[in-house]
């Protein structure tokens, strides 16, 4: 098969995800003058943390930067596209609502996110039940919540600010179930007044029905969600609700540059001090390196789109403002550990994998994801295992796959794209 | 307001509401029926899951990172 004139496009610098790390790098490696690609998944660029919609309020600064974005002509930016497969050395299979193309680059930076890590539970399957993010995502996004009665589980910081935004639409918020101790919550709020910004976003967030070493057992209802069981300390609270908000912290989003080649540790893509991987002109930047908050993904952004494009001395004049918000990452991580009970939630008959349907006790027997894969085909249908893959990581302590392609559900004229001998 | 239809039915919508948002207000506010007959709705709303997968003027899309439009016609799974 040969390719199209059509189908090709080739670009100075690509970067891939258009959150707060992307648009810093764009911004940060524009005024240069090379071509730039930004691409992103979503309708809009914003990242999660700046979803735009009918219900979002999207802070200044990530208006201005926005604004900025489409004042560069060299900055092109791709929403609603994804990377179907790797292409050959520095190209990569795209497609969007309208069609497939491959692209090839001569510097990619990665700035794939975070998603949330999602727990089995049993009901967790039922309609009424989202992700933490999930829902301030949905609401965001339109979905009147008006008059619900809301749990949000799980544990960090996003379940205050889901609740937050829960409230500001009219829900009643009838719990947040925090995992985490009074006093590892307690610890880290005290060590906030080294990031006043962030002790003001904790005051206002705050919220009565907050509990600490809280976390769901079962979601109740048969067709959809009627109410929680919540462990709370030592009691077990039983309360009727319209919707249930579980999130687990974060995991990098690593498949992109785990398939390209890059080294990944802990979950998290490796970078040097200049936000390099272990690849030549391959860059990472953001929750992707480790989950650590918008304020880090923007100075390691920027960082990244600096020595992208040789500028390492501006680059290097960053770094001690990195490194004041890594430490707030670390405190946050420390202070966010999983309870090991939660690992212990799922039922015998609960669904780990969602796509193929197959029972926690249909895995639990297996010593490996491989094993457990072959036998069952968990994580073999179209979320290809990020969502059940991870939960198995934190249940069993399996080492998750290397995504194979298509990285994503992809239409066949995409896969058309490529070249003979580029199968996928 | 515009409108599109979700499985026949008409769906007014405000500017910018995702078709997540809309599956989750319309008919019975779920987006597919999973391999073992049990009925799903978007869960993740970041174009993760792939719970809310449904049909769009004839293409697979996610729901939850695609933006509705006027005359849209949305199939569920059944």
């Amino acid at each position: 098969m040969t390719v199209n004139a059509t189908t090709n496009e080739h670009v100075d610098l690509l970067i891939i995800g258009a959150g707060p790390a992307g648009m810093a790098a764009a911004l940060a490696a524009a005024p240069r003058g090379l071509s730039i690609a930004l691409l992103d998944d979503n309708p809009l660029p914003g990242g999660q943390i700046w979803r735009d919609g009918p219900n979002a309020q999207v802070p200044k600064q990530a208006q201005d930067m926005r604004g900025r974005l489409q004042g560069f002509s060299n900055i092109r930016l791709h929403s609603g596209c994804k990377v179907v497969a790797l292409a050959g050395a520095k190209r990569l299979l795209l497609e969007d609502a309208e069609r497939g193309w491959v692209l090839s680059y001569d510097s990619l930076i990665l700035c794939t996110g975070a998603r949330e890590r999602l727990l089995p539970f049993p009901g967790w399957t039922l309609p009424g039940v989202t992700g933490a993010g999930g829902l301030q995502a949905l609401i965001k996004g339109g979905l009147q919540v008006k008059d619900e009665r809301i749990v949000i589980a799980g544990t960090g910081p996003l379940l205050l600010a889901s609740s937050a935004t829960a409230q500001k639409h009219g829900a009643e918020v009838v719990r947040v179930a925090e995992q985490a101790s009074l006093s590892a919550v307690a610890g880290f709020a005290a060590g906030l007044w080294r990031w006043p910004n962030k002790a003001i976003q904790a005051i206002t967030l705050a919220s009565a029905a907050y509990r600490t070493s809280a976390h769901v057992l079962t979601a109740l209802g048969t067709d959809r969600l009627e109410g929680v069981r919540i462990q709370v300390g030592d009691k077990i609270e039983e309360l009727a609700c319209e919707r249930l908000a579980c999130g687990f912290s974060l995991v990098p989003n690593v498949e992109i540059a785990q398939a390209l080649g890059c080294t990944v540790r802990d979950q998290a893509v490796v970078v040097d001090e200049w936000q390099a991987t272990r690849l030549p002109d391959h860059f990472a930047a953001g929750e992707c390196t480790g989950f650590g908050g918008s304020e880090l993904a923007l100075v390691e952004g920027r960082i990244a789109g600096l020595v992208a494009v040789g500028e390492r001395e501006t680059a290097r004049g960053l770094w001690a403002e990195r490194l004041r918000w890594q430490g707030f990452a670390d405190r946050l991580n420390t202070a966010f550990s999983l309870n090991p009970a939660l690992k212990t939630l799922a039922a015998p008959e609960t669904l780990v994998c969602r796509c193929e349907d197959v029972r926690y006790a249909d895995l639990a027997g297996h010593g490996s994801w491989t094993g457990a894969k072959l036998a069952t085909r968990c994580g073999m249908g179209a979320c290809q295992g990020r969502i059940c893959g991870t939960a198995a990581q934190t249940l069993f302590g399996w080492e998750p796959p290397l995504l194979r392609p298509p990285f994503s559900p992809a239409r066949i004229s995409t896969l058309a794209c490529l070249d003979e001998g580029e199968s996928v | 307001m515009p409108e599109l239809s979700i499985d026949g039915q008409p769906f007014r919508f405000a500017q910018g509401t995702t078709v997540a948002a809309a599956l989750m207000s319309s008919g019975d506010r779920c987006s597919r029926t999973s391999v073992s007959g049990q009925r799903r709705a978007p869960l993740c709303g970041m174009g993760i899951c792939q719970e809310c997968r449904v049909s769009i003027d004839g293409l697979r899309r996610l729901a939850c990172q695609t933006i509705c439009r006027d005359g849209m016609r949305i199939e569920t799974q059944p």
